[in-house]
C-alpha cells in the first residue's frame, strides 16, 4: 500500500439551504490513481474545489504529508503542490503555449521584465516530460483539444505539483488522445505524483484507477482498492437503493410514430462525428428518456433535431413532413419543441417577468392587430402558470425572484403555450431539487397522456427509471441501446453507455 | 411619459423603498431640479417662448435618442447617426436646389417636397439597414460597423455638393417644390412642427416598445440573444430592423435640421450621436441591453437640452458646459448602479 500524501477528516460544506457535502473523509495515496465516482450533484466537484482552495469548508481538517493546511485560494493551493485540471479548459486561445503556462506567475527580471528565454526552456522541458512536441510559441486557440489538455497538465505541474486533480479529463478527447493522456498518467505515478481522477466512464476507471472512493448525495458511500472493486459493485455505491420518485404508468397507448429521424450525421471536433449515421423513431404519448455520458451526442442530437445544427445531414420528419432545411421558427411552428438544458443561458431572459418569457416563443397567440392583448395574454399565463403549478406572486413577478425548479418550469410552460406535439427537454430535472424534480416529472408524465410525445435527455441512471416509458442510450454518436423500461437494467444501461464504435475514430 | 427604468417595482419597505423609488424617478427629479435652478439663476428663463425654443432644440436630439434606444435595447450602438443627419439633409438639400439630374434622358426632375421627405427619409433608413445587415449577416461588431458607415455617410454628404452649403431651400413656384421650410419653421395651431414630430414618434415608440410583438423581442434579444432564438425569434430581423429606425429617425432629423436653416450644410449633425446616447443612459437605458424605456430617454433629453439652453442664457462658458454635462452622465450611471444594488438587496 502506497503512502498517503494528503488526507481530509470530516469535510463538510454548506451552501444557503443546502448541504454539498457531510463529513467526508478522503485520502489521497501518492504515486496512485485515486479515483472520485458519484452521480452528478453527488458533491465531487465540490470536494474537489475544496481541496484546489477555490472553497472553503465549512468543517473538517486536511493534512498534507503529516501537517494540518488550509488554502485561502487556488494560488495557495498551488503553491502547497496542488494542481488542477478543470474540466472545461482555463486557457486564452489568443495566448502562446508557454504565455499560458506562466499566466499570473511570470519569470520576470526585477518584477518586470518577463524572461521569455527562461520561461520557454521551462515550458519546452514540461512538455518533453509529458513525452510531446508542442511548440512553446504556439497559440493555444491552434492546438487540439487533446493538446490543449496537455498544456493545462504543464501548467499545472510547471509549479511542482505533487497532487494533480483532474476533473473529466477525456470528456472532450477522442480515443487516441485518450491512450496518450493515460501514458502521461502512467508516467506522472511513477514520478510519485498522486491523481485525483474524476470521472463517470467507468470501464476507463477501473482500466487506470488504484484508490476508489464513491461520494452520494454529499456524503462518503464507500471507498475501496482496485482489486475490491468491480462495475456492479460502482453502480450499486453510487445510485444506493431508494426511488427517486414513484413511478406513474401511462394512462394512454403510444400512437404509431410521429416524429422520424434517418441517417442524421453531424461532424465534430476532429475527425470524430458528433452524430454517428441516426435512425430512430419517437410516439406519441410514449416518455424517451435518452441516456448518455457527457460528449455522447445527446445535446447535439436535439439541436440537430430543433435546426440549430446548419451543418447536419439527413432527414427528420415530422408527422410525414420532412423538416430538413427549416428554420428554428418553423420547426415550431409545424409542432417542435426544444427546451434547452442550460435555463440561464438558452432558456430565460433575466430582464423581462415571469409572464414575458411565458409568452415569449407564442406572441402571435395574444397579439391583436398589432399590439399585445393583455386582456388575451392574461388568462393563457393565468392557466398555465395554474397547470404547472408555477409558484410566483404574479405573472409580473421579476423571472429572478423564482426558484430553480420554478425557472425550469417557466421555460416548459413557455413551450407549452406553442402548443407542441413534440417536446424535447434536454435535461430537464438539471439543478433543481428533488421536490421539484417530482414535480416536473409528474407534468412530464401529464403531457404525455394528453397525446405528447416526450423525449428527454440525462446522465442520472435513476432519472431514467423514473419516468421513461422507453429508454435509449447514446455513445460516441451513436444509438447503443434501445429498450423499454421494464427490461432495462443498470448495468446494461452503463455499459451502452460507454460502447465505442467497433471502427477506429483516428 | 412614465419613470426612467424599467423593472416593475419589487416589493420591498420602509426607507429602503423610498429610496429605490428616489432613485427610480432620478432623471424626473433631475430634470424638476434643473429647470428650478435656472428658473431662479437665469432671467427670463420661465417664458413660453423659451419652452418652446428649448423644446425644439431638444426634439433634434430626442428623436435621435428614440432611434437609439431601440438599438441599445438589443445590445448594439449606432454611432452613425449624426452623419445620416448630414447626408439626408444633404440629399434634401440637393433634390431641392438642383433636382434629380437624369444625363441618360438629358432631363432633371424636381420633385416636390412630399417626394423629396420621402427620399430623403428612404436614404438614412436604407444605411440603417446597411448597419444591421453588416451587424447581422456579416458579423462585426456594432461599434465597428456603424463607426464605418459614419465615415462613409459624412464622406458621401460631402461629396454630393463638393464639401458647400445647398443654401435657401426654399423651392420655387414654377418647379412646385415649395414649401420646404414648414418642417423646421411651422406652426400648428401654435406649436412647432419639429416638435409635434417628436410627440408622435416618442407615442409611437413607445408604444411598440410596451406593447407590440417586436417591442417584446426587441427586450428579449438584449436581455438574452440565445434564449430568444430559441424561442423562435428571429434575432437577425429584429437587430436589422432596430438600425433601420434609428437610420429613419436620423433621417428625419436631418430634414428637421436643413428645413430650419433653410439650408444644408454638409457637416451638420457632428458628434449628435453623442448627445443620443448620453440622453439614452441618462434615461436609465442600459448600454448592454434588454432594460430601458422610451419614456426614459425623452426625459433624459430634456435634461440634457435644459441645461445646455440654461447655462448659456446664464452666460456660463461653453468650455464649462461640456464639463458639467460630463459629469452630469457620469453621475446618473453611479445612480442607476445605485438603484440596481439596492433593488437586488431589498429582494432578498
Amino acid at each position: 500500500m502506497s503512502q498517503v500524501v494528503f488526507s481530509a477528516k470530516g469535510i463538510t460544506k454548506a451552501f444557503p439551504g443546502t448541504l454539498a457535502l457531510q463529513d467526508v473523509d478522503f485520502e489521497v495515496h501518492a504515486g496512485a490513481v485515486n479515483v472520485l465516482i458519484g452521480e452528478n450533484g453527488a458533491g465531487k466537484s465540490t470536494l474537489m474545489k475544496i481541496l484546489a482552495g477555490v472553497e472553503q469548508p465549512t468543517l473538517g481538517t486536511m493534512t498534507m504529508e503529516g501537517n494540518s493546511v488550509r488554502f485561502d485560494s487556488i494560488r495557495d493551493a498551488a503553491s502547497k503542490g496542488i494542481g488542477i485540471v478543470f474540466q472545461e479548459l482555463n486557457l486564452c486561445p489568443n495566448l502562446s503555449v508557454t504565455e499560458n503556462i506562466f499566466l499570473g506567475r511570470e519569470i520576470a527580471k526585477a518584477g518586470i521584465h518577463i524572461d521569455r528565454a527562461a520561461q520557454t526552456r521551462r515550458t519546452t522541458e514540461l512538455i518533453g516530460r509529458l513525452e510531446h512536441d508542442i511548440d512553446p510559441s504556439a497559440l493555444v486557440g491552434d492546438l487540439m483539444i487533446g493538446e490543449q489538455q496537455i498544456v493545462e497538465i504543464a501548467k499545472a505541474l510547471a509549479e511542482d505539483a505533487r497532487i494533480l486533480i483532474m476533473d473529466e479529463p477525456t470528456s472532450a478527447l477522442s480515443a487516441s488522445e485518450v491512450e496518450v493522456l493515460f501514458k502521461v498518467i502512467g508516467e506522472l505515478k511513477r514520478a510519485g505524483v498522486a491523481i485525483i481522477y474524476i470521472s463517470h466512464r467507468l470501464e476507463e476507471l477501473i482500466r487506470i484507477g488504484d484508490y476508489f472512493t464513491v461520494l452520494r448525495d454529499g456524503r462518503l458511500a464507500a471507498t475501496a482498492a482496485r482489486e475490491n472493486v468491480t462495475i456492479p459493485w460502482i453502480i450499486e455505491k453510487m445510485l444506493g437503493s431508494e426511488e427517486v420518485v414513484a413511478k406513474r404508468p401511462p394512462a394512454i397507448q403510444a400512437g404509431p410514430p410521429i416524429l422520424s429521424v434517418d441517417h442524421l450525421s453531424l461532424p465534430g471536433r476532429g475527425h470524430a462525428l458528433a452524430l454517428d449515421d441516426l435512425s430512430v423513431s419517437f410516439r406519441p404519448g410514449e416518455i424517451t428518456a435518452i441516456y448518455g455520458l457527457l460528449g455522447a451526442g445527446r445535446t447535439e442530437l436535439f439541436e440537430s433535431l430543433y435546426g440549430l445544427r446548419p451543418n447536419a445531414r439527413g432527414s427528420v420528419r415530422l408527422d410525414g413532413v420532412e423538416l430538413a432545411g427549416h428554420s428554428v421558427n418553423r420547426r415550431m411552428k409545424s409542432g417542435l419543441l426544444l427546451v434547452p438544458e442550460d435555463r440561464q443561458r438558452d432558456g430565460l431572459v433575466q430582464n423581462l417577468s415571469v409572464g414575458g418569457n411565458l409568452g415569449l416563443a407564442s406572441l402571435r397567440r395574444f397579439t391583436r392587430y398589432f399590439s399585445i392583448s393583455k386582456a388575451h395574454e392574461a388568462p393563457l399565463l393565468e392557466q398555465i402558470i395554474k397547470q404547472l403549478h408555477i409558484k410566483t406572486a404574479s405573472a409580473d413577478a421579476p423571472i429572478t425572484s423564482l426558484s430553480g425548479g420554478n425557472q425550469q418550469k417557466v421555460v416548459i410552460g413557455k413551450s407549452l403555450l406553442t402548443e407542441p406535439r413534440v417536446l424535447l427537454l434536454d435535461e430537464p430535472s438539471r439543478g433543481i431539487d428533488i421536490g421539484a424534480k417530482a414535480e416536473v416529472f409528474s407534468t412530464m408524465r401529464d403531457l404525455a397522456d394528453q397525446g405528447l410525445c416526450i423525449v428527454y435527455t440525462t446522465s442520472d441512471l435513476k432519472e431514467t427509471h423514473a419516468v421513461a416509458d422507453r429508454i435509449l442510450v447514446m455513445a460516441y454518436g451513436r444509438i447503443t441501446a434501445d429498450l423499454r423500461a421494464e427490461e432495462a437494467s443498470d448495468e446494461a444501461l452503463v455499459r451502452a453507455s460507454t460502447l465505442k464504435p467497433e471502427t477506429a475514430l483516428a | 411619459m412614465s419613470t426612467a427604468t424599467s423593472s416593475p417595482a419589487p416589493r420591498a419597505n420602509g426607507n429602503a423603498s423610498a429610496l429605490l423609488l428616489l432613485l427610480k424617478l432620478r432623471t424626473f427629479i433631475a430634470l424638476i431640479v434643473v429647470t428650478l435652478f435656472f428658473a431662479l439663476m437665469a432671467p427670463n428663463f420661465v417664458s413660453v417662448a423659451n419652452a418652446i425654443i428649448i423644446s425644439k432644440h431638444v426634439a433634434i436630439n430626442a428623436i435621435l435618442a428614440i432611434g437609439m434606444t431601440y438599438v441599445i435595447l438589443t445590445g448594439g450602438i449606432d454611432l452613425s447617426v449624426g452623419s445620416i443627419v448630414g447626408l439626408t439633409g444633404m440629399v434634401a438639400g440637393g433634390l431641392l436646389a438642383h433636382g434629380l439630374q437624369l444625363p441618360m434622358l438629358g432631363i432633371i426632375v424636381y420633385p416636390n417636397v412630399l417626394e423629396v421627405v420621402a427620399i430623403a427619409l428612404l436614404v438614412g433608413t436604407a444605411i440603417g439597414a446597411i448597419n444591421g445587415l453588416l451587424v447581422t449577416k456579416l458579423g462585426v461588431a456594432p461599434f465597428i460597423a456603424t463607426l464605418g458607415t459614419l465615415y462613409v455617410a459624412r464622406g458621401a454628404a460631402l461629396l454630393l455638393s463638393g464639401g458647400s452649403t445647398f443654401s435657401n431651400l426654399v423651392g420655387k413656384e414654377e418647379l412646385g417644390n415649395q414649401g420646404y421650410p414648414i418642417i423646421g419653421s411651422g406652426n400648428v395651431l401654435g406649436i412647432p412642427v419639429s416638435i409635434i414630430i417628436l410627440i408622435v414618434l416618442a407615442l409611437v415608440a413607445a408604444y411598440v416598445a410596451q406593447r407590440t410583438p417586436f417591442g417584446r423581442k426587441v427586450y428579449a434579444v438584449g436581455g438574452n440573444e440565445r434564449a430568444a432564438a430559441l424561442s423562435g425569434v428571429r434575432v437577425d430581423r429584429i437587430k436589422i430592423a432596430v438600425y433601420m429606425i434609428s437610420g429613419f429617425c436620423a433621417a428625419v432629423v436631418g430634414l428637421i435640421v436643413s428645413s430650419q436653416l433653410v439650408a444644408s450644410h454638409p457637416a451638420s449633425g457632428e458628434t449628435f450621436e453623442l448627445n443620443a446616447i448620453a440622453a439614452a443612459v441618462l434615461g436609465g437605458t442600459s448600454l448592454s441591453g434588454g432594460r430601458g424605456l422610451i419614456g426614459g430617454t425623452i426625459i433624459g433629453a430634456f435634461v440634457i437640452g435644459v441645461l445646455s439652453d440654461g447655462l448659456v442664457m446664464m452666460g456660463v462658458s461653453e468650455f464649462w458646459q461640456m464639463v458639467i454635462k460630463g459629469l452630469v452622465i457620469i453621475a446618473a450611471v453611479v445612480l442607476d448602479q445605485l438603484q440596481r444594488r439596492l433593488a437586488a438587496n431589498t429582494r432578498q
